[in-house]
């Protein structure tokens, strides 16, 4: 059963179709509007989200598909120490795909494992989250009209953000694609993300804490929150959390068709005064979020047939 | 020191210095009732200084755990006194059950029924990581 739990999972051929079937949709939606008839999407979340669950549910609905679901584990048989195997075997009795969010890492694989349907992985703790990845890469595909040859600039909580941890390997497969990596000196990215996608794929890079000075190279600034559910310790949540704010004084330095893009929720890293620069693309992202997941949907769906 | 040779058994050789009674407790090599010898830094030209393990019943071994361990170690089948066979172990592309995932995050730390998986990631540097969340075996 093909289901989508890291970005790695699809081949750069697959995401090409899926960003065409998503530029499609966004053309003709009206020629999807009935694809997912008497199909259903559950929605598994056992921790809180807006964008990301309304996106699915909002995908499926736009496809003519129903859904059903949680969006707190709460609410599941989780909170009766039901195991996540048990949990998608009987989910996979009434739905026909499954998108997951778990608050530990792995458990969306672990879901894929028992499941007899697709299952998509809407996020997983601090490890991945593959569909924030794809409308990324629809986001700068229709804002940049490429994937390759860019200057990536990824800012703030580079340890912890999945949301990086996802793109940085998705792009490090384009030609020419170099990252600035601006994040304080504890919340740098992992070393396996280091090691084992950028120094691996020789993929070029730098480090830097200055937001300021890494400006004028950038192409795409890719701004994150820092989490304060990633801590572990209030105290340092409070001390990093107001590392970078972006504001209309340091887009200065910018080029003028710099993408500033942001997978939400924000709390200050970007001043509300950007929003209406017409670089700020990151409520564009939360809509391509919407019809890409309407193509992974169609895709898995017709895959699993 | 004089350790008697064995008549039947294996004997696992080129075990890097201090790690023998590590390699013991994975092997489980306690559940044993023939002799069992674990010799400690001994002298080794290839690593100056090694453990071996000898037992004293040809039994099985899970060639998995000794490559995880390192690729230099060598085990000698010996029969009727004499050796019969050596294996080299490879480096396995992943171990199930043999080490638990440190990382609280991780899926594994609260369904403890779960197979524990370590994927091998980098063959050069020997590095393993968790199959749920990728974090890496120490």
């Amino acid at each position: 059963m093909r289901s989508l739990i890291d970005i790695t999972d699809l081949t750069l051929d697959e995401i090409d179709k899926l960003i065409a079937t998503a530029e499609a949709i966004i053309a003709n939606p009206s020629d999807y509007s009935s694809r997912c008839a008497g199909k259903k999407l559950a929605t598994l979340f056992y921790e809180p989200s807006t964008r990301t669950r309304l996106s699915f549910e909002a995908a499926m609905y736009e496809l003519g598909g129903n859904v059903l679901g949680f969006s707190d584990a709460g609410n599941s048989s989780a909170a009766k120490g039901e195991s996540v195997a048990d949990t998608v075997r009987t989910v996979s009795c009434f739905a026909d795909i499954i998108a997951m969010r778990h608050f530990k890492e792995g458990a969306p694989l672990v879901a894929a494992t028992f499941a007899s349907v697709p299952v998509i992985n809407a996020g997983d703790g601090g490890h991945n989250h593959p569909t924030q990845t794809l409308t990324d890469l629809l986001t700068i595909k229709r804002e940049k009209g490429r994937l390759d040859t860019l200057t990536v600039g990824c800012c703030g909580d580079l340890k912890f953000g999945r949301t990086v941890h996802s793109l940085i390997s998705a792009m490090s497969r384009y030609a020419n694609v170099n990252f600035v990596l601006i994040s304080p000196e504890e919340l740098r990215v992992p070393e396996n993300v280091r090691s084992e996608i950028l120094e691996r794929k020789g993929v070029a890079f730098e480090e830097t804490t200055s937001l300021d000075d890494a400006m004028p190279k950038l192409d795409i600034l890719y701004m994150t929150r820092v989490q304060r559910e990633r801590f572990f310790n209030e105290a340092d949540y409070l001390r990093l959390k107001d590392s970078y704010i972006l504001t209309p004084e340091k887009l200065k330095k910018a080029k003028s068709d710099l993408t500033i893009m942001h997978p939400l929720p924000r709390v200050n890293e970007i001043s509300t005064a950007v929003d209406n620069d017409p670089r700020a693309c990151y409520f564009k992202q939360v809509l391509n979020g919407k019809f890409i997941r309407m193509a992974l949907i169609l895709m898995l769906l017709e895959a699993a047939q | 020191m004089i350790i008697g040779s064995i008549n039947d058994g294996i004997v696992i050789d080129h075990i890097p210095a201090g790690k023998g009674m590590e390699l013991y407790q994975y092997l489980n090599l306690a559940e044993l009732e023939c002799e069992v010898a674990v010799i400690k830094n001994a002298p080794s030209e290839k690593l100056g200084r090694k453990d071996i393990i000898k037992v004293a019943e040809p039994i099985e071994i899970n060639l998995d755990i000794l490559g995880f361990f390192s690729s230099a170690i060598t085990v000698n089948y010996i029969k009727d006194g004499k050796k019969v066979g050596k294996k080299h172990p490879v480096i396995p592309e992943q171990i199930v059950d043999m080490i638990r995932c440190k990382n609280p995050r991780c899926i594994t730390s609260i369904e403890q029924e779960l197979p524990q998986i370590f994927v091998l990631t980098d063959r050069d540097k020997g590095i393993y990581r968790c199959r749920y969340c990728d974090t890496k075996a120490k």
